[in-house]
C-alpha cells in the first residue's frame, strides 16, 4: 500500500480518537509508517458483528419472556460471551452452565451460584433474576 | 513507582511489545524485524473451533510464539510467568516495577477501558507493557495506542485474569539477558525459512493450502448456511483479517517492510524485489476485504458474488505459493 492510499475513513464508531499505525511505502517505494483513522470495510465488518450480538441478545430476551430459557442466557449474549467464555468466568463445566439455561433449574439455584453469574455479568443477583421480566 | 520507558506505537501488539521491550534494554530492533525473525506470518483455518459463532481463521502464530522465536534466534533470555492467584500475580508485577523492569503482559481485551466499547470483545491474546504504578492506576504502554495510557488496579486484575480461549492467567514476561552483539543475519535466515515452511506446509488447513481450503468453503457457505450465516462468517473473516491484529493485508505489509530491511542486512537484492511482490499481495488482500464488505453490507448472498471472492482468494493463494517458493530459493 502506498502512503497516500492509507485510508482515512471514519472508522471509529464511538468518539474515542484512535488512530492506528500501518506500514506503507513512500514515493521511492521504501517502507515507512503512517497513521490511519479507519477503513470502511473494517468498520462495516465491526458494525455487522455488533448488530449480530444485538440480534442474538434480543432473541434471547424474547425466549426468556416466553419462559424458554433463563436470564443467564440473555446476559451471556448481552456481554458478548459464548458458553465456553461464561463457563470460564463462573468456573463451572459447560454442561452445568447449559443446564442453568433451563428456567426450572435456574429457579432453584442458590445465592452462591447466582452470585457467580452476577459477578460475571457485573450486575446484582436481583438484576439477574428480575431485570428482564420487570 | 515508574520505570523509564519509551513508548513506540506499532501495528501489531505482540511485535510492538517485543520491539519496545528490547529497545528499552538497548537492542534496537524494529517491529518488522521482530515479526520476520519471529516468523509471525502464518495462516490456519480451524472450522471446528468457533470464535464469535464463526469458524476460526488465524493469520498469525500462537500468542507468545513470535517473541519466543525472536529470543531463541537472537540468543536472548526471556522470563515468562503465569499465576493461579491474583495476589501473587500483583506481587510479582510490583516486584518487577520496584526493580526497574518494564514488563510485558498478555491480557484480555474485554475490560481494556481505554478501547472504544465496540472494540471490546472476549479476545485474550492482546499484549501491552506496564511501566509504572500509582496509588490508583497502572501506567501502560499499549503498542497499538498512539500514546501511553492507564488502567485502574481493579481493571488490571480483570484483564490479566480474563477467561475463555487463551486465558492469560496473569501471564507476564520480560527480557532477563541480552548479549552485547547479536547475529542478525542468521536469525533473519532462520525466520524466513520457518515462515516458508509454515506457508508451504503439506497440511490442508495450514498456510497456502489453508487459504485455498477457505476459498473452496466460501463457495459453499450461502447454500450450506443460508444468507445470514454466510454473511456473518464472511464479516467475521474480514474482522480477523483486518481488525484483530492486522491479519491479512496488514501483516503482508509488515512482512514486506521486514524483507526490505533484511535485504540490506544480508546484502541480498532479490529480497528487495520480493518485498515489492509481497506489497502487491498485501494490496490484493485488502481488495478482497473491500469486495467481501460489499457482500455483507448489502446483506445479500448471491452465489456468483461468493464465487467471485472465492476466485479472488484462490488467486492470492496461488500467488503466495509462488512467492514463498521464490523466497525459499532466495535465501538458500
Amino acid at each position: 500500500m502506498e502512503k497516500e492510499n492509507v485510508p482515512q475513513h471514519d472508522g471509529n464508531l464511538s468518539k474515542k480518537n484512535l488512530k492506528e499505525l500501518v506500514y506503507a511505502t513512500d514515493e521511492n517505494g521504501n517502507y515507512t509508517t503512517a497513521l490511519s483513522t479507519g477503513w470502511e470495510p473494517k468498520a462495516i465488518a465491526l458494525s455487522n458483528a455488533i448488530d449480530n450480538i444485538k440480534e442474538r441478545a434480543e432473541e434471547a430476551k424474547q425466549k426468556v419472556l416466553n419462559g424458554e430459557v433463563s436470564p443467564i442466557c440473555y446476559f451471556m449474549e448481552l456481554n458478548k460471551m459464548d458458553l465456553g467464555i461464561l463457563a470460564g468466568y463462573v468456573e463451572m463445566w459447560k454442561w452445568r452452565v447449559k443446564r442453568h439455561f433451563k428456567p426450572s433449574v435456574f429457579a432453584k439455584l442458590n445465592d452462591k451460584t447466582l452470585q457467580k453469574y452476577a459477578d460475571a455479568f457485573d450486575i446484582s443477583i436481583a438484576e439477574l433474576k428480575n431485570s428482564i421480566t420487570k | 513507582m515508574q520505570v523509564t520507558f519509551t513508548h513506540h506505537q506499532s501495528a501489531h501488539c505482540e511485535n510492538g511489545v517485543a520491539s519496545n521491550l528490547l529497545k528499552n534494554s538497548g537492542l534496537n530492533i524494529s517491529e518488522p524485524m521482530v515479526f520476520g525473525i519471529g516468523s509471525g506470518l502464518f495462516f490456519v483455518y480451524l472450522p471446528f473451533l468457533k470464535v464469535n459463532h464463526a469458524p476460526a481463521i488465524s493469520y498469525r502464530t500462537l500468542p507468545g510464539h513470535i517473541f519466543n522465536k525472536v529470543a531463541n534466534r537472537l540468543n536472548l533470555k526471556i522470563k515468562r510467568q503465569k499465576f493461579s492467584s491474583v495476589a501473587n500475580a500483583n506481587k510479582a508485577l510490583e516486584e518487577n516495577l520496584k526493580n526497574n523492569i518494564p514488563t510485558g503482559l498478555q491480557v484480555g481485551v474485554y475490560h481494556l477501558s481505554y478501547f472504544p466499547d465496540e472494540y471490546r470483545f472476549h479476545f485474550n491474546a492482546h499484549n501491552l507493557v506496564v511501566y509504572g504504578k500509582t496509588e490508583t492506576d497502572y501506567l501502560i504502554s499499549d503498542p497499538v495506542m498512539e500514546t501511553v495510557t492507564t488502567l485502574t488496579h481493579e481493571e488490571m486484575d480483570k484483564v490479566r485474569f480474563a477467561k475463555g480461549a487463551f486465558a492469560p492467567r496473569g501471564q507476564m514476561y520480560y527480557p532477563i539477558q541480552i548479549p552485547s552483539t547479536v547475529d542478525l543475519k542468521s536469525a533473519i535466515i532462520k525466520g524466513i525459512k520457518n515462515t516458508c515452511r509454515d506457508m508451504l506446509a503439506p497440511m490442508p488447513i495450514v498456510g497456502v493450502r489453508g487459504i485455498k481450503m477457505v476459498s473452496r468453503q466460501i463457495r459453499k457457505w450461502p447454500k450450506k448456511h443460508g444468507v445470514r450465516k454466510a454473511n456473518h462468517y464472511l464479516a467475521q473473516m474480514v474482522r480477523m483479517q483486518e481488525e484483530i491484529g492486522t491479519g491479512g493485508g496488514g501483516f503482508r505489509f509488515i512482512y514486506a517492510a521486514f524483507l526490505q530491511e533484511a535485504s540490506v542486512v544480508l546484502g541480498n537484492e532479490e529480497l528487495k524485489n520480493l518485498s515489492k511482490e509481497m506489497t502487491q499481495i498485501g494490496d490484493s488482500w485488502r481488495d478482497f476485504a473491500v469486495e467481501a464488505s460489499r457482500i455483507y453490507k448489502n446483506r445479500s448472498a448471491k452465489e456468483d458474488a461468493y464465487n467471485a471472492i472465492a476466485d479472488e482468494l484462490l488467486d492470492i493463494a496461488n500467488r503466495e505459493e509462488i512467492f514463498f517458493k521464490k523466497l525459499k530459493k532466495a535465501i538458500s
